[in-house]
C-alpha cells in the first residue's frame, strides 16, 4: 500500500490545435504539456510552479481528466484513469477535486452556499436537503465560516471567504488528493496566510494531499514537500522543498529564485538576469528550451533536449551541465 | 537641498454610490522630495490607487469626488487648475505607468504613433522627428528591432514589451515625476526583474521622481528610498525604508511583513504556520470613530476605539499612527 503512490503520472503530452492553418492540414499545434513524469504520495504537497504559459494549469487540468492528454497516462491510486469510463470514472472523481485561483468566477454568482459546498455530493449522491444542510453547515465550520453564510450569495463575502468556500466545496466529498490552481495568487497577502494556513490544517487533519500549483516560490516553498519547475510544458528541476532555494541546479531555477524581489532592503539583488521573454511554445527552440536564454548554453544545448535525470538523491534536473558535458 | 516636489495635505476622496458614502482615501499627507523613490503599499482597496489617481485628477467623477485637500507640485496646487493647465502637465511633467498595459494602451494605433504622441502635443515636434525620437526610446527601453516594430500593435507584443512601451511613452518628454501604478503586478517574476531593473536605471538618467504604487513588499524593498503604507484610506505608517523593515512601529505593518512567507525560511525551519492577520479590512463606507485597524489588532485598547490616532513621530521621518506610541506598556504586556 505504502509503495503504491497516490498520484502516478506519466509521460503526458497535451497539444492544442491552433486555430485552423491555411490548409486543411497545416494545422498549427502548441504542445502545452511536452512529456510530464512525477509521482504524489499520500500526505505530500507538490508544487508545479513556472511563469505563466509553462503548462501548469494545464498539467493540472489533465490530471483530473477535466481535459484529455494526446498522450501518456495518469495512475490513480495504482488504477490507470486514463480508459474510465461513467460511473467508473465518477467513483475516482470524488477522491480528487480541485481549487482554482479566482474565488470570484469559480463560485455560481447565483447559488446560495449551502448548495455551492455541497454540489459535487450531489452530483454523486443526491441527499434530502436537510441532510444536505448538515454536511454543508459542518464544511462551513471546518474552513472558518458560520452557519448562518449557509443561506448567502457569492457577492456577499470578500475574496478570502469565497477561497474558504471553495475549499469547502472541494472538501465535501472527502477527496484524497486536491489539485490547487494558484489558490492564494488574488488574495491580499493578510489574507493570502490565512489560507495557506487553513489549507495546511486540513491537510493534516485529513491526511490530503495537494498538487499545488503556484508562480509564487516563496508560497510553493513554504507549503510544499517537492517542487517541480515548469519551462514551456517540461519539468527541468524537480527537487525537495529543502533544498530548492539553496542548491537550484537548473539555471533557469536559479534565475527565477534571484527574480524574486526580497522583502529586504538590505539585500537587494543585482539585476544580472535572464533576458528576454519565454520563447512561444507554438515554436519552441530545438535542444533544451531554456538555451535562448541561458548564460550557460553551449553546442549540446542547441542540438538536443536534456533529459531529467537524478542529480544527487531525490534531486533531479534536465540540464546538460548536469551530465558532464558542460563546465 | 531636499525640494519637495509634490506635496500632498489631507486628502480625501470619497465614492457615492448606492450602499453609501465610501471613504476611499481619508485624509492622507505626504511629501515626495526630487528625485526620491516613494513607495505607497497596502492591500486591495486601501486607497492607494486613488490617490494616485486624485495627483492628476483622473477620478471618474462622479460617482466620484475630492472632498478636500491640496496637492502642490511645484508651487501649484493642481486641484485648482481648469482642465486645459491639468493637460499640459500630464504625460509632460508628471507621467503615469498604469498595472495592465493591453487596457491602457490604444489597441488600434501602432506604438511608433503613440510613443511619439506625447512629443506632438506637447513640445511641438513634426510627426517625423516624434517618430525618430520615439525609435530612439523604443530601443532605449531595449526593445528589440525598435525600428522594424514601430507600426506594430499592442496586440502583437508580450505582456513585458507592451510594459516597455508604456514606459517609453511615459519617460519621453523627461518627467519630472512618474507615478507607477503596479507596473509589474501582472508581469511573470523574471520580467518584473526586468522591468523595475529598467525603470530605475531611466529614473536615474532623468532625474526623475518616482512614485510607485505596490502590494508587493518584496518589490518596494528592492526599489524605494521611502515607503508609506496605507490601511483603509489612510497612511498608517511612513518612514526611510529600512525602519520599515526592520524597526516598523505599526501592528499593521508588522503583521504584513510576519505573514509573507519568505524564501529560505525552509532552512531556517520556518515551514510551520504563517502569522496571520485576524479578519478582514473594514468596509469603506464603514464610520469608524477609532483606530480603523482596532478589530484586527492584537494590542487593542480602549482608547483605541475611542479616538483615532494621528500620525505620531517615532524617530525622526518615521511616523506610525497607532497609540502604543504614548501606551508603550501595552505592547509589553503582549510580550
Amino acid at each position: 500500500m505504502a509503495d503504491v503512490p497516490l498520484l502516478k503520472v506519466n509521460e503526458l503530452v497535451k497539444e492544442f490545435p491552433l486555430g485552423r492553418g491555411l490548409f486543411a492540414r497545416t494545422r498549427a499545434r502548441v504542445r502545452a504539456v511536452d512529456g510530464v513524469s512525477f509521482t504524489v504520495s499520500r500526505g505530500e504537497t507538490f508544487a508545479l510552479v513556472g511563469e505563466s504559459g509553462c503548462g501548469k494549469t494545464t498539467l493540472g487540468r489533465l490530471i483530473l481528466r477535466l481535459i484529455e492528454p494526446s498522450s501518456g497516462d495518469i495512475e490513480f491510486d495504482g488504477q490507470n484513469i486514463q480508459s474510465l469510463r461513467g460511473n467508473q470514472m465518477r467513483r475516482v472523481r470524488r477522491r480528487m477535486q480541485i481549487i482554482f485561483q479566482d474565488p470570484h468566477s469559480s463560485l455560481d454568482p447565483r447559488m446560495k452556499v449551502d448548495t455551492i459546498v455541497t454540489e459535487p455530493l450531489y452530483a454523486i449522491e443526491p441527499l434530502p436537503r436537510d441532510q444536505r444542510r448538515e454536511v454543508a453547515a459542518a464544511l462551513l465550520e471546518k474552513v472558518g465560516l458560520q452557519p448562518a453564510d449557509l443561506d448567502k450569495y457569492p457577492h456577499e463575502f470578500s475574496g478570502g471567504q469565497r477561497q474558504r468556500i471553495g475549499i469547502a466545496r472541494a472538501l465535501c466529498v472527502q477527496p484524497e488528493l486536491i489539485v490547487a490552481d494558484e489558490p492564494v495568487s488574488s488574495l491580499d497577502v493578510s489574507i493570502q496566510a490565512q489560507i495557506i494556513n487553513l489549507m495546511q490544517d486540513l491537510k493534516h487533519e485529513f491526511n490530503l494531499s495537494y498538487v499545488f500549483i503556484s508562480h509564487d516560490l516563496s508560497v510553493v516553498e513554504h507549503v510544499s514537500n517537492r517542487i517541480a519547475v515548469m519551462y514551456l510544458g517540461t519539468i527541468v528541476e524537480l527537487a525537495p522543498a529543502e533544498e530548492f532555494s539553496i542548491s537550484p541546479r537548473h539555471p533557469y531555477t536559479a534565475a527565477l529564485l534571484q527574480a524574486v524581489p526580497m522583502p529586504d532592503p538590505h539585500h537587494r539583488t543585482e539585476p544580472a538576469l535572464i533576458a528576454g521573454d519565454v520563447p512561444s511554445p507554438i515554436d519552441p527552440p530545438a535542444g533544451c528550451a531554456f538555451h535562448p536564454r541561458c548564460s550557460h548554453a553551449f553546442d549540446s544545448c542547441r542540438a538536443e533536449r536534456p533529459p531529467l535525470i537524478e542529480a544527487t538523491p531525490q534531486h533531479f534536473v534536465a540540464c546538460w551541465l548536469n551530465e558532464g558535458k558542460g563546465l | 537641498m531636499n525640494q519637495k516636489l509634490l506635496k500632498i495635505r489631507d486628502l480625501s476622496v470619497q465614492f457615492h454610490n448606492s450602499e453609501g458614502i465610501a471613504r476611499a482615501v481619508d485624509g492622507v499627507s505626504f511629501d515626495l522630495a526630487a528625485g526620491e523613490t516613494l513607495g505607497l503599499v497596502g492591500e486591495s482597496g486601501c486607497g492607494k490607487s486613488v490617490t494616485a489617481l486624485s495627483i492628476l485628477s483622473l477620478i471618474p467623477s462622479p460617482p466620484g469626488r475630492i472632498e478636500s485637500g491640496r496637492i502642490h507640485f511645484e508651487n501649484q496646487d493642481l486641484l485648482a487648475l481648469d482642465t486645459e493647465k491639468l493637460r499640459r502637465i500630464r504625460g509632460r511633467d508628471i507621467s503615469m505607468i498604469f498595472q495592465e498595459p493591453m487596457t491602457s494602451l490604444n489597441p488600434v494605433l501602432s506604438i511608433g504613433r503613440q510613443v511619439a504622441e506625447p512629443l506632438i502635443v506637447h513640445k511641438g515636434y513634426s510627426k517625423s522627428d516624434a517618430l525618430a525620437e520615439a525609435t530612439a526610446w523604443l530601443e532605449h527601453v531595449k526593445i528589440p528591432a525598435a525600428r522594424n516594430r514601430l507600426g506594430d500593435y499592442p496586440h502583437q507584443l508580450s505582456g513585458g514589451m507592451r510594459q516597455r512601451v508604456m514606459i517609453a511613452m511615459a519617460m519621453i518628454c523627461r518627467p519630472k515625476l512618474l507615478i507607477a501604478d503596479e507596473p509589474t503586478t501582472a508581469l511573470d517574476v523574471t520580467i518584473q526583474a526586468q522591468i523595475l531593473a529598467l525603470m530605475l536605471e531611466l529614473k536615474a538618467q532623468m532625474n526623475t521622481s518616482l512614485l510607485l504604487i505596490t502590494h508587493d513588499l518584496g518589490v518596494v524593498a528592492q526599489v524605494a528610498t521611502r515607503a508609506l503604507v496605507m490601511y483603509a484610506g489612510q497612511i498608517v505608517e511612513e518612514g526611510p525604508i529600512a525602519d520599515i523593515f526592520d524597526q516598523q512601529f505599526h501592528p499593521y505593518t508588522q503583521g504584513l511583513l510576519k505573514s509573507m512567507p519568505r524564501l529560505g525560511d525552509r532552512l531556517a525551519g520556518g515551514a510551520g504556520r504563517l502569522d496571520e492577520i485576524p479578519g478582514t479590512v473594514p468596509p469603506t463606507t464603514a464610520r469608524i470613530t477609532g483606530c480603523k485597524f482596532a478589530d484586527r489588532c492584537a494590542y487593542v485598547f480602549e482608547t483605541c476605539r475611542e479616538r483615532q490616532p494621528a500620525l505620531f513621530q517615532i524617530r525622526p521621518g518615521h511616523r506610525a499612527r497607532c497609540w502604543l506610541k504614548h501606551y508603550p506598556e501595552r505592547r509589553r504586556q503582549r510580550g
